[in-house]
C-alpha cells in the first residue's frame, strides 16, 4: 500500500511564477519556484489568492511536473465564469507571487517501486497528474510498460501533445492512445468517441498487458464511465485509483 | 499580502457567513472517491456495529429500513474546497441505531467502514446527540451509488470525507485510529471551521 504521510505542518508559502506557458487555447501552465518539499508523482497543491480587501479564494491543482524538476508545473484549465482559473490563465505574469501549500495527497500517487504495467487514463485537464507520473517514470523507471489513454474534445486541446507524441515515438514500452470526442482521429489506431467498455476492451487487448496499477483522472462522468468500464473488463477495483475534478472554478 | 491583480468574487454576506474558511459555494454535487463506484446489492447488504473484532448487532436492508427515520437539512463541506448548502437527507440517526442495538458506546472512538475497503475515524461524541446519521435518501430519493448509496454516513459538521460512502458498519476502537485519508495526509478530526484539512493543521 502506497502512503505518503505528511510530516509537520503544511504552511502557506510564497511561490514565484517563473514562466507562463499557454499550452492550448484554454490551458496555461504556471511554472512555480517554491521552497516546498519534494512531491510524489500525482500529488496536488493548494493555491491561495488574496484580494486587496482581504477576501481569499483557495483552489487545488494537480502537479504536472516530475518529482525533482527544477520548478513545479501546474496546468490550469480556464473554466468559463470561473472565479479563479481565468485569473490564473489570463492575468498571472512571470514575477508574480502566489501563496501555495502542499504537496498533498497520498493515494493517487505512483512511485518507481510500484512498478508496472502502468495504465493511465486521462480526460481533458485530468491528464495533469498523469503527466507527472509519466515524466517520473521516464526519469526513474523508463522500462515500465505503460499505456496512456487520453481523451480530449479536439486534437488542438490535447495538453502536452507534442511531448507525448515524441515520448511515445521514441519509447517502445510506452503506448499512447488518443481519442478526440468532437472531431475525427488524427492517427491510425486512435479513437473518435468517448472511452467506453468496448473501446477500452479493444485498447487493453491490443496493449496485451495486465495493469498492476491503473490511474484514472478527469471529470466525474469521465471517471465514473472509465472506472466502471475497467471493472467490466476484468480489472480489479483494488488496482484502480481515481481522481475527479469538480470542474467549477 | 494581496495577490497582484486578483479581485475575486466575494459572496454575499449570508453566503459568506455560512462558508468555512477557504471554501466556495457549489450548486452541483461533485463526487470524490478513491476508486471505482462499488455496486452494493440490497439482497446481501448488511450493517454491523462491532466492538473491535466482536460484532454487537447487525441489520439487513429490510430491518434497517424499519428503524425510526429522521430527516436532516445541513450544509456540507468537502476538503477539496466546495460547500453545498441546505442538502436534504433521510436516514437513521446514530442515536437511534445505538438505541435499537441496545448498546452504550463502549469506547470514545470508532471507525466507519465501507464496502470498498475505505474507512475513516470519528469520535463517538461527534456522532451522537442528533449530529449524524446513516443516510439512505438524498433530496427525497434513494441515495445514488455515486453519492454513496445505498447507505452512507452523514457527519455534516466535519469535512465530508468523514461521511463514508457505501458504509457497511461502525467499529468501536480503544484509541483514535487513523482511517484511509487520515493515513494519507489528511487531518485526524477535520473541522471545516478551523480549516483542519491536512495532518497537523492546528
Amino acid at each position: 500500500m502506497t502512503t505518503a504521510p505528511v510530516v509537520g505542518r503544511l504552511g502557506w508559502q510564497d511561490a514565484v511564477v517563473e514562466r507562463v506557458l499557454h499550452r492550448t487555447s484554454r490551458v496555461a501552465s504556471l511554472f512555480l519556484n517554491t521552497t516546498l518539499g519534494a512531491h510524489e508523482a500525482g500529488q496536488h497543491l493548494d493555491v491561495k489568492l488574496t484580494a486587496p480587501d482581504g477576501y481569499v479564494a483557495e483552489r487545488s491543482y494537480s502537479i504536472a511536473s516530475a518529482p525533482g524538476d527544477r520548478s513545479i508545473e501546474l496546468a490550469v484549465e480556464r473554466l468559463e465564469n470561473g472565479e479563479v482559473s481565468p485569473f490564473l490563465t489570463d492575468d498571472v505574469q512571470p514575477g508574480d507571487t502566489l501563496e501555495v501549500r502542499g504537496p498533498i495527497g497520498g493515494h493517487f500517487i505512483w512511485r518507481a517501486q510500484d512498478g508496472g504495467p502502468l495504465l493511465l487514463i486521462g480526460g481533458g485537464s485530468g491528464v495533469a497528474p498523469l503527466m507527472a507520473i509519466l515524466r517520473h517514470r521516464l526519469a526513474v523507471a523508463p522500462d515500465t510498460t505503460t499505456l496512456l489513454a487520453y481523451s480530449a474534445r479536439t486534437w488542438e486541446e490535447l495538453i502536452f501533445r507534442d511531448e507525448l507524441l515524441i515520448a511515445a515515438a521514441s519509447d517502445a514500452r510506452l503506448n499512447l492512445i488518443v481519442t478526440t470526442t468532437r472531431e475525427g482521429r488524427h492517427r491510425p489506431g486512435d479513437y473518435e468517441r468517448r472511452f467506453d467498455r468496448e473501446s477500452l476492451r479493444e485498447i487493453l487487448r491490443n496493449w496485451g498487458a495486465i495493469p498492476a496499477h491503473a490511474y484514472v483522472c478527469g471529470s466525474t462522468p469521465f471517471v465514473e464511465a472509465v472506472a466502471s468500464a475497467l471493472v467490466d473488463n476484468g480489472i480489479g477495483s483494488s488496482v484502480i485509483r481515481t481522481e475527479r475534478y469538480g470542474g467549477v472554478a | 499580502m494581496p495577490t497582484r491583480g486578483f479581485v475575486g468574487r466575494r459572496p454575499n454576506d449570508e453566503v459568506a457567513r455560512r462558508l468555512p474558511p477557504g471554501q466556495y459555494l457549489e450548486q452541483g454535487f461533485p463526487v470524490l472517491s478513491l476508486g471505482p463506484t462499488p455496486q452494493v446489492d440490497l439482497a446481501t447488504w448488511k450493517f454491523t456495529i462491532n466492538n473491535g473484532p466482536r460484532p454487537l448487532k447487525s441489520w439487513t436492508w429490510a430491518e434497517f429500513e424499519a428503524l425510526p427515520r429522521t430527516t436532516l437539512q445541513r450544509d456540507i463541506h468537502c476538503v477539496t474546497k466546495w460547500s453545498k448548502f441546505d442538502t436534504q437527507w433521510e436516514g437513521v440517526t446514530i442515536d437511534d441505531l445505538f438505541a435499537a442495538a441496545g448498546i452504550t458506546p463502549p469506547t470514545a472512538y470508532l471507525l466507519a467502514q465501507s464496502y470498498d475497503g475505505y474507512d475513516t475515524n470519528i469520535p463517538v461524541a461527534d456522532l451522537v446527540g442528533g449530529k449524524a446519521m446513516v443516510a439512505t435518501r438524498f433530496d427525497g430519493k434513494p441515495l445514488e451509488a455515486e453519492h454513496g448509496g445505498p447507505a452512507r454516513l452523514l457527519v455534516p459538521h466535519l469535512y465530508f470525507w468523514k461521511s463514508a460512502k457505501w458504509v457497511k458498519g461502525l467499529r468501536f476502537t480503544e484509541r483514535d485510529e487513523a482511517g484511509f485519508w487520515e493515513l494519507r495526509g489528511y487531518h485526524m478530526y477535520g473541522d471545516p471551521w478551523r480549516e483542519q484539512r491536512y495532518t497537523n493543521d492546528p
